[in-house]
């Protein structure tokens, strides 16, 4: 287009002019991005400095090796191994199916874990670690590390993991850990960011559970850059955790291990306290259950059928599991008498196989009768009447007195799960439990150790120790902690007479040394380790059967409770075999083997034993899978 | 004889036209440029490669296209003008049909060698368009409706078919772009006002159809003005980008954390930290005064492509000048904005300094025709 000059002029005054303008708002436009800009990186600069290094900077805990439990002589009971495990991140699983197909190949993991794996992969955040495989032997992670360019992305990783190398035995009182759940965390008042661990091992029950926070020891911190997909650029700090304390059971792993190859497969549960001290030497209860399967999460499968089992593998029957004492009540009833001065040791009574009280008839276990017994008489056969006598003449609260004297009815302060105080009723017990006035029935149940009494063999083995020493001996367990000697408690003087305990204890002495004791069969031949015991045949049922004829869970419970040496004790040892029909058959012998394996400390030579029975004790003990047996070994392989 | 044909005489022929080229301009864009190269070797975590080295062949390749376009005489521009201008409406419209996809949106046409993308082309034909146009319009029909009618159409049909691809930062570009030589043009005050009063009707309109059957934007697209009004909606989604974009920019201070020092881009953290958001990577390792900088050297370039527009007696050189320093400042203050977060997320690149092919050469082929259009322009007698 042609213009005129003037034309032209106007046409670029007007452009000049708009130009101008332009420029003006451009440049305006720039100078508040300047100020935007200056805001941001001068004024704002602090805050968002912060943010970068939040962006950046992470923290990670690092778990604290937790303490090892040891048992008296130096042995293992919780130790930590080294798991080694491999895990893949989804940012990092671009070949996921080649490498889960080299991994089938070299370690063979199933079609399960590859489609657990993908699954987990997709739910997963991009840089959270999924487990492929874990708990490897040495020998897979080593494959899996050294073909570490055929595997891109998977982590080899090691941990430390508990592990408890005496499996079943000290399952109820070490107890296990688990890793750490919410609810676990929902029920702790401070929660220690230890437990924001992921999979962090917390004890769950026992004294792994009651001591955890002497076990758990302080975490560690491990301070990281990372970039935006989480990825570990460099570390920049590192502080190491403190470890938790080591801790030093009572227990003799020997004597535990020996008790239950010696218990089998019964419902069972035994007791050995040493009785100066209180020292818990074993305490087992069976059928038990390899703690490390909830170490290592166990299968619903598996823990059904833990729960379903009727001889109850789960609770810790030695302390969890309250039992009617039955006869072995009747030291308790005797010196409550005694105490009372409601009878004097050589007074006779005499046993007409029943008695007569309120219109009701109460048995002796012996329907004949006994004849005249005194107290020794009547605690070497176990008469009843002679103890409905005493009842009626002493009352129950003076009984139950002397049973809390004794230690039962009380909860000890030890560090286990599931500690059951028992119960020794009295007549203000009834009256607010049961809003019945006492009778004197439940005074004669009581006085045989039925009705309402219950103990556990925690408790049955107290009170034998006190009976032995008059003293008033209080279980412990933990030994020391961290290299520290913890207390022995109690120990006061029970400031019974010792003429009336020499009484009861010579009875004690009767049942099993004397041929016309309840337990002459399980007596000890050994003149230096002499037992002195008492047994207890306690009812679940109220009418008296042949025990071979009923269902297994309605026969009787078969209890012993004995100490040793006679003349200078060392040990008390309580048994109970639930279901398992008459103290004198089957929880004294047991009882026997558990207190001559307790005094030798091994396997008891047969001189210990009557020789008549050496050869069956000679074959008992041939099979039982002790610790370092073949049969032991046999055992292992087939669990 | 024409004011213009009378002067030819005066205008510079043969090789002697180097010496009249804008030597600042040329100065300004390098220097740019090469804050642009510093800021991909740092983004690559110091080396040449995968960006800096191939960024640096094509603003070479860029520079020479510059040379050549600015060697032919600017009639020769205004001239194909409208073929360049039906050449991106065709390019356009074949990429709404066999585009390559890429980033879900059809934008790019396949050369072999590189990547086209015609809605560039199309920023760049339309100005030249425009100015052509008003060169050619008399001067008193400037501000009829019916001649101002015309432009508009020119600038919305290409703008509605970038807007379907859909790329809203380029559809803004186009229309700014446009408008500015409109209003360099004489184009009266009126129809800016008008314009701006019916915009904010549209944003309403838009605000309003938003989960209607005549929705006008798409969902991302919503979700990114979401985000931009509060970024802290989607920390970890939409909103990552601007955060994360806000924390580099902010963390840098007055003199930044130092070259390749900046732990936002170096770890990561910058989403499309080589391209649309590389000036955060700038703003965090140099500060302050390195963005300062930067936009001080984006200010030069406008500031001489005004003042040659203003003494470019010629209305078609003066108006393409204007034009394309127009839509090279759009180009830079929208994506600067965006990352300082006063305005949505576009997709918009930091011009000379992002990673890219075809924005690159476009640009710099644009400042070629500023270039023609300065050492063409019509001198008076000496």
């Amino acid at each position: 287009m042609k213009r005129t000059p003037t034309e032209t002029a106007a046409s670029t005054r007007k452009i000049s002019r708009r130009a101008l303008f332009l420029g003006g708002s451009q440049v305006a436009f720039m100078g508040v991005l300047g100020l935007r800009m200056r805001y941001m990186q001068v004024e704002q600069a602090d805050e968002f400095r912060l943010l970068a290094e939040e962006n950046r900077i992470r923290d990670f805990l690092l778990p604290p090796a937790r303490g090892l439990i040891y048992d008296r002589n130096g042995a293992l009971l919780a130790e930590n191994e080294q798991t080694f495990r491999v895990v893949i991140r989804k940012e990092d699983a671009a070949e996921l199916d080649a490498v889960l197909m080299k991994l089938e190949e070299l370690i063979g993991i199933t079609p399960e874990d590859q489609a657990r794996v993908r699954k987990e992969l997709k739910d997963a955040g991009p840089s959270a670690p999924v487990i492929i495989a874990d708990r490897l032997s040495w020998e897979d992670f080593s494959l899996v590390s050294a073909n570490g360019p055929a595997l891109p992305g998977v982590t080899p990783e090691v941990g430390l993991s508990r592990y408890y190398p005496l499996h079943e035995d000290f399952a109820h009182l070490v107890g296990y850990v688990g890793p750490v759940s919410s609810y676990d965390i929902s029920k702790m008042e401070t929660v220690d960011p230890i437990y924001t661990i992921p999979k962090f091992q917390l004890g769950k029950f026992g004294v792994e559970a009651k001591l955890e926070d002497v076990l758990k020891g302080k975490a560690g911190l491990r301070r990281v850059e990372q970039n935006a997909y989480s990825r570990i650029i460099r570390e920049l700090d590192r502080k190491e955790g403190e470890s938790g304390a080591n801790i030093q059971l009572t227990v003799d792993h020997k004597v535990q291990n020996f008790i239950h190859a010696r218990l089998g497969g019964e419902s069972a549960a035994a007791v050995v306290i040493d009785v100066e001290t209180g020292d818990i030497i074993a305490a087992a209860s069976t059928p038990a259950f390899d703690p490390n399967l909830f170490v290592r999460g166990i299968s619903s499968a598996a823990y059904s059928a833990l729960l379903e089992n009727d001889h109850r593998p789960l609770p810790a029957k030695s302390v969890q599991g309250s039992y009617p004492p039955g006869s072995t009540f009747k030291m308790v009833t005797a010196l409550a008498a005694l105490n009372s001065g409601a009878v004097t040791p050589e007074e006779t009574v005499r046993c007409p196989g029943y008695v007569e009280v309120g219109g009701r008839r109460f048995h002796c276990w012996k329907r004949a009768g006994h004849g005249n017994l005194n107290l020794v008489g009547s605690l070497r056969h176990s008469c009843d009447v002679y103890y409905y006598e005493m009842a009626q003449r002493t009352g129950i609260d003076k009984i139950a007195e002397m049973g809390r004297k004794l230690g039962l009815g009380q909860e000890y302060d030890l560090p286990l799960s599931g500690i059951n105080s028992g119960l020794m009723p009295d007549k203000q017990w009834k009256l607010a439990k049961r809003g019945a006035e006492w009778v004197v029935g439940d005074s004669l149940n009581a006085a045989i150790g039925q009705g309402f009494v219950l103990a556990t063999p925690l408790q049955l083995a107290v009170m034998t120790a006190r009976i032995a020493t008059n003293r008033e001996i209080v279980p412990r367990i933990v030994k020391s902690i961290d290299g520290v000697e913890q207390p022995v408690q109690g120990g006061a003087p029970l400031e019974l007479n010792e003429n009336m305990l020499r009484a009861v204890r010579q009875g004690m002495y009767e049942v099993l040394n004397s041929n016309r004791g309840t337990a002459f069969a399980s007596r000890i031949a050994d003149e230096t380790m002499r037992m002195a015991g008492k047994t207890g045949t306690s009812q679940v049922r109220s009418t008296v059967v042949n025990n071979k004829e009923v269902p297994w869970e309605q026969r009787d419970h078969a209890l012993f409770v004995a100490f040793a040496p006679y003349d200078k004790p060392r040990y008390a040892v309580s048994v109970v075999v639930e279901h398992g029909g008459g103290g004198s058959s089957v929880a004294a012998p047991i009882a026997r083997d558990v207190m001559l394996f307790s005094l030798y400390g091994a396997v008891p030579p047969l001189s210990a034993y009557p020789s008549s029975q050496q050869n069956t004790i000679r074959e008992r003990f041939r099979t039982l899978p002790l610790i370092g047996t073949e049969a032991e070994q046999v055992e292992r392989s087939q669990a | 004889m024409s004011y213009l044909e009378s002067n030819l005489k005066t205008i510079p022929t043969g090789i002697s036209k180097v010496l009249y080229l804008n030597w600042a301009l040329v100065l300004l864009l390098s220097a740019v440029a090469s804050v642009g190269f510093l800021m991909l070797y740092s983004n690559a975590g110091g080396s040449f490669q995968p960006w800096a080295e191939p960024q640096m062949k094509r603003f070479a390749l860029g520079m020479v296209a510059m040379f050549m376009i600015a060697m032919v005489p600017i009639w020769f521009w205004r001239n194909i003008a409208g073929v360049a201008y039906i050449a991106s409406f065709i390019l356009l419209i074949f990429v709404e049909f066999f585009g390559h996809v890429g980033m879900g949106a059809q934008r790019w046409i396949d050369l072999g060698f590189m990547k086209l993308q015609p809605s560039e082309l199309m920023k760049i034909a339309l100005v030249m368009l425009l100015a052509a146009y008003y060169d050619w319009l008399p001067l008193e029909k400037v501000s009829r409706p019916l001649w101002v009618a015309i432009p508009v159409i020119l600038i919305l049909v290409p703008t509605f078919l970038v807007l379907k691809q859909p790329d809203l930062g380029t559809s803004i570009l186009l229309i700014a772009g446009g408008a500015i030589v409109m209003f360099a043009a004489g184009v009266s005050w009126w129809y800016f006002g008008a314009v701006v009063a019916i915009f904010a009707g549209l944003i309403s309109a838009v605000f309003m159809s938003r989960g209607t059957s005549w929705q006008l934007l798409k969902d991302y697209q919503f979700r990114r003005i979401d985000t931009f009004l509060d970024p802290s909606t989607d920390p970890l989604g939409a909103g990552y980008h601007i955060t994360q974009a806000k924390i580099a920019l902010g963390s840098g201070g007055w003199t930044g954390r130092g070259f390749m020092q900046g732990t936002q881009s170096r770890l990561n953290f910058l989403p499309e930290k080589h391209t649309d958001f590389i000036f955060t990577t700038l703003a965090e390792e140099f500060g302050f005064i390195g963005g300062f900088s930067l936009l001080a050297l984006y200010a030069g370039i406008i500031v001489f492509c005004l003042i040659s527009a203003m003494n470019n007696k010629d209305r078609f050189g003066a108006l393409v000048t204007i034009g394309i320093a127009a839509t090279f400042f759009f180009f830079f203050a929208v994506n600067m904005s965006m990352v300082m977060g006063l305005m949505p997320v576009v997709g918009v690149p930091l011009p000379l300094v992002s990673y890219g092919g075809s924005a690159m050469l476009v640009l710099l082929a644009a400042f070629g025709i500023v270039q023609s259009a300065h050492i063409h322009r019509p001198r008076g007698k000496r």
